[in-house]
């Protein structure tokens, strides 16, 4: 079972597909679920702390607003575990502030220059695209060492 | 600052999204309820959202999901439900994050479709992936040409 970094993070799509084809999904859920499930100080709605900034400047410099540093602190641990990573470009689903644009920008970034099995897509508008998605998807994840 | 202790620490909580003709949201919930063992499990518009320890969560998911294997998506959750920091009842319209859901529920019938239709293929017939699809998002030369389309 290898791990998957998913992007969007968010991606109700992939995340399934990953868990269906055998492997295990890397998303923000993993890491919201880690703070909120982690005691400390009281910093709603999601947990992020003063401290996640500063654990952001692996990623980025300091320069870099703390908004795009405290995205990295969650995602950055996630695409340095990750084993394989699937793509999925132009979603508009992925489109927010200029905090999320720019953290964005950096994950793939990373993805791509990180040496590891990596799947381009974007999403289907029709049923045969449809197809062609869950074929790459499928074969990408197979050649992992997945389900077939 | 005040001190934080989180509730259900070593829980997993997953969502079931729903997205089928023959099987609705409720039946799901029906099946769940019947096999839950100590799984919390709430019910929703679009299917469930299933908390607990991870093994029982997937042991429950994995039984619903045969109701209708290709039309039941599951996503992971960093929120337990109904968590007052992110249920809407507290905060008042959609949940942060529906809207993230509700976009890709309208591609989940291709999909679904993609599912059924590469059920029993093998991968090794599968050809090679073609290259990147190339950018569709509208250009900006092609949006003025539709504007000046429009002038009168």
């Amino acid at each position: 079972m290898a791990k998957i970094f998913i992007y969007p993070a968010t991606s109700l799509i992939l995340s399934d597909m990953v868990t269906r084809f055998g492997h295990k999904p890397l998303g923000s859920a993993i890491a919201v679920r880690e703070r909120v499930q982690t005691p400390g100080l009281e910093s709603p709605p999601l947990q992020i702390t003063p401290e996640e900034p500063k654990k952001g400047l692996r990623w980025a410099a300091v320069e870099v607003p703390a908004g795009v540093r405290g995205r990295m602190a969650l995602y950055g641990p996630m695409i340095g575990e990750c084993d394989a990573a699937i793509i999925i470009n132009n979603a508009d689903l992925a489109f927010g502030c200029m905090g999320c644009a720019r953290t964005n920008e950096l994950l793939k970034f990373l993805l791509r220059q990180k040496d590891i099995p990596r799947l381009e897509l974007e999403y289907p508008r029709n049923e045969a695209e449809g197809v062609q998605f869950v074929t790459a998807v499928k074969k990408f994840l197979s050649d992992l060492g997945g389900k077939k | 600052m005040t001190e934080y202790t989180p509730a259900n620490v070593g829980t997993v909580t997953r969502y079931v999204v729903v997205e089928s003709w023959n099987v609705t949201p409720a039946d799901v919930a029906i099946r769940a309820y019947e096999i839950a063992h100590g799984v919390m499990v709430k019910e929703n518009c679009f299917g469930l959202v299933v908390m607990g320890t991870e093994e029982e969560v997937d042991r429950v998911i994995a039984e619903v999901r045969k109701l209708d294997p290709n039309h039941i998506f599951v996503k992971d959750r960093g929120f337990p439900p109904g968590d007052a920091r992110r249920c809407r009842a507290s905060l008042g319209g959609a949940r942060p994050g529906f809207h993230g859901i509700e976009f890709e529920m309208g591609i989940l019938p291709y999909i679904s479709h993609g599912l059924d239709k590469t059920e029993n293929l093998d991968t090794a017939s599968v050809p090679a992936l073609q290259q990147a699809a190339p950018d569709r998002r509208l250009d900006v030369y092609t949006l003025k040409k539709m504007i000046d389309a429009q002038e009168p």
